[in-house]
């Protein structure tokens, strides 16, 4: 996303170690939402989870000229920030185990009701009883402001590392290897927890749609 | 494929994750049922509207702090 707008890796820490202050806002500006969100998924509090970001960009601000690039800079600041996010839960005694496996439903079973689709005695089993409803167009003002009301909703009810796979790729809009390297995961376990949740989130879009449809608006 | 696999596998179809065959009796199969192209538009809609929706950001004080803090490292 940001690599449309920022230059290459060398060139924003040669700027960021020559001082340069307009280099680190843009910084601040482009990173620091997505590691608000990182930083919740470890702390208590909205507020603690920006005491971390600070925090995490004054280490960053100290070791710019100890960074190697070994990995990307974006990779290298998110892993200060979990660390310093790690630390601070800890501290808070509210561990949030990453992989949360203890205490999240397992990434398993079918993502729609098998209730939609025919069974096996039923003529073309497999398939749609009932096609999905049509969703009002999302060009109307009045139901794109509600949709992103349903969707806030819907990300908070998913399982705490589904609704940060989701939010950083298709909230934040980071690439699926910049989510892989900041959260330490493979690809395909990656995969897996955006479809669970996207398919969490479309479901919730579409109780409300059709629900809303039902009742005549 | 039927519909019950096809809606499992559209996040690897849009993550360009399938096998050339896979991908093919994927897109053969969306163009020839309705539901299917409905679900996979509707996921498309979904993925786009969470791109809408507002992120929570650095507060100000916040921000000028790290700024001022930027200016006078304590390298």
């Amino acid at each position: 996303m940001d690599s449309d707008t920022l230059p290459a890796d060398e060139a924003v820490v040669a700027r960021l170690r020559e001082g340069d202050e307009s280099m680190f806002a843009r910084l601040l500006d482009l990173w620091s939402p997505g590691m608000l969100r990182v930083a919740r998924a470890h702390v208590s509090t909205r507020e603690s989870a920006e005491e971390v970001v600070q925090e995490s960009w004054l280490s960053v601000v100290r070791g710019i000229d100890s960074f190697e690039g070994r990995s990307s800079l974006k990779t290298w600041v998110f892993r200060i920030l979990a660390n310093t996010a790690k630390n601070r839960g800890r501290r808070e005694s509210r561990i949030v185990p990453w992989p949360g496996v203890l205490t999240e439903p397992p990434d398993e079973g079918p993502t729609v009701d098998p209730a939609r689709f025919r069974g096996p005695d039923e003529r073309a089993p497999g398939h749609w009883r009932a096609h999905p409803g049509l969703w009002p167009s999302p060009e109307n003002e009045l139901v794109a402001a509600e949709a992103r009301d349903r969707i806030s909703k819907a990300l908070e009810e998913l399982p705490s590392r589904q609704r940060l796979v989701i939010t950083l790729r298709d909230v934040h809009g980071y690439s699926s290897a910049e989510v892989c390297a900041i959260l330490e995961i493979s690809l395909a376990n990656q995969r897996v927890l955006l479809h669970r949740a996207r398919a969490g989130v479309r479901r919730r879009l579409e109780e409300y749609f059709t629900g809303a449809e039902e009742a005549g608006l | 494929m039927n519909c019950v696999d096809f809606v499992e596998l559209v996040t690897a179809y849009l993550e360009d994750a399938l096998d050339a065959s896979a991908r093919r009796r994927f897109e053969e199969h969306v163009t020839r049922c309705r539901g299917c192209e409905r679900y996979l538009r509707q996921i498309r809609d979904t993925v786009a509207a969470l791109g809408r929706i507002p992120v929570d950001r650095l507060s100000d004080a916040a921000r000028r702090r790290l700024l001022d803090a930027f200016h006078t490292p304590p390298r």
